[in-house]
């Protein structure tokens, strides 16, 4: 029976086990998925304008590193996000660019007047190119390299320490 | 058929109600002790409904979210779609098929798939199209690879494992075999079962 004394350890281990994947887990947040788009080239759009006539294409993200927000005026989550994405183009770190995300446009018209536009380019879409970037919720949030080149993605809203600790930090790389 | 319905279920209500005397040969079963011989025809009918029930219970499938105004016109095609529809996932529901899902982005995916059909794409195509934007979480069968290892050999992991301690147990048993008794034992033994003279 001594020899079996071991057997007892059993039920402990599976416990410690079982304890340090749910601690993992806790940190895990089931609802961002990993995009198979990160280090691809960013899909071929072109977008027609939210307002004016300057819309919104592949085209505009060669050359320099690129914030692409995918927001709607229907997400409430995004109206909390608006005023860190106000405070980045503040900084005038990254040209930030916005996909309005099956939204009607006066909707959006009126909620871009109303919290202010940190965007350098708005385009309107039906959900398409939406799609063509993975996007399966707003606001999701992707960094474009000069190359045009998806880098990074974010989902659900950014928040001030995002930007610090991973936005910026990643735009400053980028650019080297 | 509502008239059906509605009769069958009154009949448990009444049989609340029931007077002993009266019973009928089933009421020894309690939900049937209200169904006596003089009301026969409502028995048929009770009977009829739980029929009824137990068929809608086994021919219900899931209602499927797909709207007619999105069908393809080819029925063939169609068919395909919904093969293609069904090994999708909604990334909104998550544990629903674009098909079952009546989420926006699942709406979306369908006419994808449906004019990825239309331009001549096959099946496989088709998934590979999507997948290439959303990764492997888009399907609802995961793909054999390194890191689904785990998922798709755990069942048999815990085969082997499982297999491997049943194996140790029994032969463990074997091994114990009993130690043969003792002069001293056989001596004893005999002894309370009269064979040889008592110490």
């Amino acid at each position: 029976m001594n020899k079996r004394g071991w057997i007892f350890l059993v039920p402990a281990a599976v416990f410690g086990l079982l304890a340090v994947g749910f601690f993992v887990g806790l940190g895990i947040d089931p609802s961002v998925l990993p995009s198979p788009l990160i280090n691809q080239p960013a899909p071929d759009f072109a977008l027609p304008p939210l307002e004016g006539d300057r819309g919104f294409s592949s085209a505009d993200l060669k050359g320099h590193v690129s914030l692409v927000n995918a927001f709607a005026s229907w997400c409430a989550p995004c109206r909390a996000e608006h005023p860190v994405l106000n405070a980045l183009a503040q900084t005038k770190r990254v040209a930030i660019y916005g996909i309005d995300y099956k939204d009607q446009p006066d909707a959006a018209r009126a909620w871009i007047a109303e919290l202010g536009n940190p965007y350098t380019r708005i385009g309107a879409d039906e959900g398409r190119v939406g799609i063509d970037w993975g996007v399966y919720g707003v606001p999701e949030t992707f960094i474009v390299d000069s190359q045009g080149r998806i880098r990074y993605k974010h989902v659900g809203p950014l928040t001030e320490a995002d930007i610090g600790q991973t936005i910026l930090p990643l735009v400053a790389r980028l650019e080297k | 058929m509502t008239r059906l319905v509605r009769d069958t279920i009154q009949i448990p209500a009444k049989a609340g109600t029931h007077a002993p005397g009266s019973r009928a040969a089933v009421s020894w079963i309690p939900a049937f002790a209200g169904i006596t011989k003089r009301c026969r025809p409502r028995a048929v009918r009770f009977y009829l409904g739980w029929l009824l029930f137990a068929v809608t219970i086994c021919v219900a499938i899931p209602a499927h979210a797909v709207r007619p105004d999105e069908m393809l016109a080819d029925p063939g095609l169609e068919a395909r779609a919904r093969e293609v529809g069904s090994e999708l996932r909604c990334l909104v529901c998550r544990n629903q098929s674009i098909d079952d899902s009546d989420a926006d982005l699942a709406h979306d995916l369908r006419m994808l798939v449906r004019e990825r059909i239309k331009a001549g794409d096959t099946n496989d195509q088709v998934i590979a199209y999507i997948r290439s934007r959303y990764g492997d979480f888009v399907l609802l069968r995961p793909p054999f690879k390194g890191d689904t290892l785990l998922l798709w050999g755990g069942p048999l992991l815990i085969l082997i494992l499982g297999g491997v301690a049943f194996a140790r147990f029994y032969r463990g048993r074997n091994d114990t075999a009993p130690t043969p008794l003792s002069a001293e034992e056989r001596r004893r033994l005999a002894a309370v079962l009269g064979e040889g003279p008592p110490q």
